[in-house]
C-alpha cells in the first residue's frame, strides 16, 4: 500500500492537471505507436487507424453476433440525414464492397422520410434539402425511396405513400416467421456462398445496380392540402413531448408500409448508444416501461413480418461524430421539431440534458444505462396469451382492465355502474369515464369515438393522446382501424354473451 | 503580450444554426496580455459570433455537454480541454452531437 502511494506521488508532478487530461505525448492505447486523435470511453486514446478499426469492428460484431440478418435478405436502411444513420449507411456501403470472405451479405435499400411539414418548413427549403438528399442517395448506389410524411395517394399508377393514404392494415401484426436457429443460419450462409460461386463474384452488385433509381418515387411534391392537414394535426398537439411521440409513431408506420410493399423483411435504424440510453429513460418517464426491451433492444419484432434492427447501438454519439468527421461521411442537416427548443420544452429534451450533463462528470453513465438495457428480457406477462395490441405503437397492451384496485384500473374499468370502483385519493372513476378521456365503458363506445380509440391504446400512448384534443385530425387509417377493431370486439363480446348465457342456465339448473 | 492570432473556427452537426448557418469563420483574435486559450476563445465567440440562444452552445465557462471540440482534427481532451493554448493558424471545430439522429 505504501509503495503504491509513493509511485503515485512520483508520477504526478506538482500543479499539473489530473491524469484524465493527458498531453499529446500519449500514445494510442492499442497500437502503442500512433499519435492519438480521439479519446473514447474514460481515457482511452486511439490513433486514427485503430479508431477506424474499432468502429468498423463494433458494427460488424453487432450484426454478426446477433445473426438475425440472413444472406440475401432485403434490408431497408432508415436514413434521417443525421450523423448516426449516415454513419450506418456508410458502414453498410463499405461492408458490402469488401473482399468476398468478410463481405456483408444482405441486399440494402434506403428510405428517407421528409418531415418538413411538421416543423413548418417552407416548400423551397424542403426542395433544397431534398436535392441534397438525392445527391447523397445517388452516391450510395442503393435503391432509394424518398417519401414525404404527408403525401397523398397517386391514382392507379403508383401506390399512394404518406400517412394520409396508408391502409389500416399497416397497424396489424402479421404472422411471424420463426426466428432461424444457429444451424439454420449457418446453412443459409453456406448455400448463399455456393450460389455466389456459381453466379460469379459480382452477382450481387449487378442486381442492386439495376434498381439504383427509385421505381416508385412519385411524380411531384405533396399537395398543399395534405401538407396543411399534417400541419393542422401537429399544431393541435399541446405539448412538444406528445408531438415528438406522434411524429415517431407516424414515421414508423410509414417506413413499415414501404418496407412491406417492397419486400423488405428488416429495417435498420441508426439509434446510437447515447440516444438509446436517453430513450430508455424517456420511455420510463412516458409510461412505456413495459416495452423497454422492444424500444431499446437490438431487434424489435412487434410488427411480425418486419423486424427493426439497431446495429449502431454500441456506438456513442462522440464516436459517430468523430468517425464522420475523420472519414468524410456525408450527412444532411435538417431542422427538426426540437431544434433550438429550450431545455425544459419536452421530456425528451430534459432527459437528454440530464444524461449528458451526468455523462460529463461520470463518463460511465451512458454505458451503464446501455448495459442495463441489454439485460431486459422480452417475456410475456404471466397467464397472458398474445393479447390485443396497442393501436399506435403495436406493443401488446399493458392495460389490465380487470385490475380495479389501482387508480388506472378504475379509470379504465368497463362497468362503472355495476361495480363500485375502488377510488384512490383524488381520483373518482365516475367523472373520469363520463369525460370520455380514459378508457370508455362499453355503453359509451358507439357514441364516443374518442373513447373508442383510447381504449385500444397502451398506457403510454393514452397519456400522449391526452395532449391531442381532437382525434379527428389523425390520419384516416388510424381512425378506421380503431373502428374495425372496436366493431370486432363488440361482435366478439355479443357472441361470448350468448355462449355464457347457455352455460349459466345449465349451472343454475344443475344447482337447483 | 500575445500577438494577434489568426484562427479558423468551424461549426458542424447543427451547431451552425446558431451562427446564421455559416459553418466556417476565419477569425483574427486581437493581441492581449494573456495568451489565448479555448476558455477565452469561447468568451470571444459568445460576444462576437453567437447570434442567438447562447445557452444552447455555452454552459458556464465551457461548452454545453454534447458539443465536441476538435483542435486540428484532434480531440480536445488530449490537449488539455479549456486550457489548451491556441497557436496561429489553428483550426477549432465545434460539432454538436445533439441534433438529428
Amino acid at each position: 500500500m505504501c509503495e503504491m502511494s509513493e509511485e503515485y506521488r512520483e508520477s504526478a508532478p506538482k500543479g499539473s492537471p489530473p491524469p484524465r487530461l493527458g498531453t499529446r505525448d500519449q500514445k494510442c492505447v492499442k497500437c502503442k505507436e500512433g499519435l492519438p486523435v480521439v479519446v473514447i470511453r474514460a481515457g482511452d486514446a486511439f490513433c486514427r487507424d485503430c479508431f477506424k478499426a474499432l468502429y468498423v469492428h463494433k458494427f460488424r460484431a453487432m450484426l454478426g453476433k446477433n445473426r438475425l440478418i440472413f444472406p440475401g435478405e432485403k434490408v431497408l436502411l432508415a436514413w434521417s440525414g443525421g450523423p448516426s444513420s449516415s454513419s450506418m449507411v456508410w458502414q453498410v456501403l463499405e461492408g458490402l464492397s469488401r473482399d468476398s470472405a468478410k463481405r456483408l451479405r444482405f441486399v440494402p435499400g434506403v428510405i428517407y422520410v421528409d418531415e418538413g411539414a411538421t416543423c413548418g418548413q417552407s416548400s423551397e427549403d424542403r426542395a433544397k434539402t431534398l436535392a441534397e438528399v438525392k445527391l447523397v442517395l445517388q452516391t450510395t448506389g442503393f435503391p432509394w425511396h424518398i417519401v414525404a410524411l404527408e403525401e397523398v395517394g397517386r391514382p392507379s399508377l403508383f401506390e399512394g405513400l404518406g400517412v394520409f393514404s396508408l391502409p389500416p392494415s399497416v397497424l396489424r401484426c402479421f404472422a411471424q416467421e420463426p426466428v432461424g436457429t444457429e444451424s439454420a443460419y449457418k446453412a443459409a450462409v453456406d448455400s448463399f456462398l455456393q450460389q455466389q460461386h456459381a453466379l460469379g463474384a459480382d452477382g450481387v452488385e449487378r442486381q442492386s445496380q439495376h434498381c439504383a433509381q427509385d421505381p416508385h418515387s412519385p411524380a411531384g411534391p405533396p399537395t398543399t392540402a395534405q401538407t396543411q392537414a399534417l400541419s393542422r394535426l401537429f399544431d393541435s398537439v399541446k405539448t412538444l413531448t406528445a408531438k415528438e411521440e406522434l411524429l415517431q409513431t407516424l414515421r414508423t408506420h410509414l417506413i413499415l408500409h414501404v418496407a412491406r410493399n417492397h419486400g423488405y423483411s428488416k429495417v435498420m435504424t441508426g439509434d446510437s448508444c447515447t440516444r438509446l440510453a436517453i430513450k430508455l429513460m424517456t420511455s420510463l418517464a412516458l409510461g412505456r416501461g413495459a416495452f423497454l426491451a422492444w424500444d431499446t433492444g437490438f431487434s424489435d419484432e412487434r410488427h411480425g413480418d418486419v423486424v427493426v434492427v439497431r446495429p449502431m447501438r454500441e456506438h456513442t454519439l462522440k464516436e459517430v461524430a468523430f468517425y464522420n468527421r475523420l472519414f468524410a461521411v456525408p450527412s444532411v442537416c435538417t431542422p427538426a421539431l426540437d431544434t433550438k427548443a429550450p431545455e425544459k420544452a419536452s421530456i425528451h429534451r430534459l432527459m437528454e440534458a440530464f444524461i449528458l450533463r451526468l455523462q460529463a462528470q461520470f463518463p460511465s453513465t451512458v454505458s451503464t444505462v446501455y448495459r442495463t438495457s441489454e439485460k431486459l428480457v422480452k417475456a410475456p406477462r404471466d397467464g397472458c396469451v398474445a393479447g390485443p395490441r396497442c393501436l399506435l405503437c403495436m406493443c401488446t397492451l399493458d392495460v389490465d382492465t380487470a385490475d380495479s384496485a389501482t387508480a388506472f384500473g378504475a379509470q379504465t374499468s368497463h362497468l362503472p355502474q355495476m361495480q363500485p370502483p375502488v377510488t384512490q385519493a383524488g381520483v373518482a372513476a365516475g367523472p373520469c369515464c363520463c369525460a370520455g378521456m380514459g378508457g370508455g365503458p362499453s355503453c359509451y363506445r358507439g357514441e364516443d369515438p374518442r373513447a373508442q380509440v383510447m381504449e385500444q391504446l397502451c398506457y403510454g400512448c393514452r397519456v400522449n393522446m391526452k395532449d391531442l384534443p381532437s382525434l379527428e385530425l389523425l390520419p384516416p387509417y388510424i381512425l378506421s382501424e380503431a373502428q374495425i377493431r372496436s366493431q370486432r370486439a363488440t361482435a366478439e363480446q355479443e357472441v361470448q354473451e350468448y355462449l355464457l348465457g347457455d352455460s349459466e342456465d345449465e349451472a343454475r339448473t344443475g344447482e337447483s | 503580450m500575445a500577438a494577434p492570432l489568426s484562427v479558423e473556427v468551424e461549426f458542424g452537426g447543427g451547431a451552425e444554426l446558431l451562427f446564421d448557418g455559416v459553418k466556417k469563420h476565419q477569425v483574427t483574435l486581437p493581441g492581449q496580455e494573456e495568451p489565448w486559450d479555448i476558455r477565452s476563445l469561447l468568451v470571444w465567440i459568445k460576444k462576437n459570433l453567437l447570434k442567438e440562444r447562447p445557452e444552447l452552445f455555452i454552459q458556464g465557462d465551457s461548452v454545453r455537454p454534447g458539443i465536441l471540440v476538435l483542435v486540428n482534427d484532434a480531440d480536445w481532451e488530449l490537449l488539455g480541454e479549456l486550457d489548451y493554448q491556441l497557436q496561429d493558424q489553428d483550426s477549432v471545430l465545434f460539432i454538436s452531437t445533439l441534433h438529428g439522429g
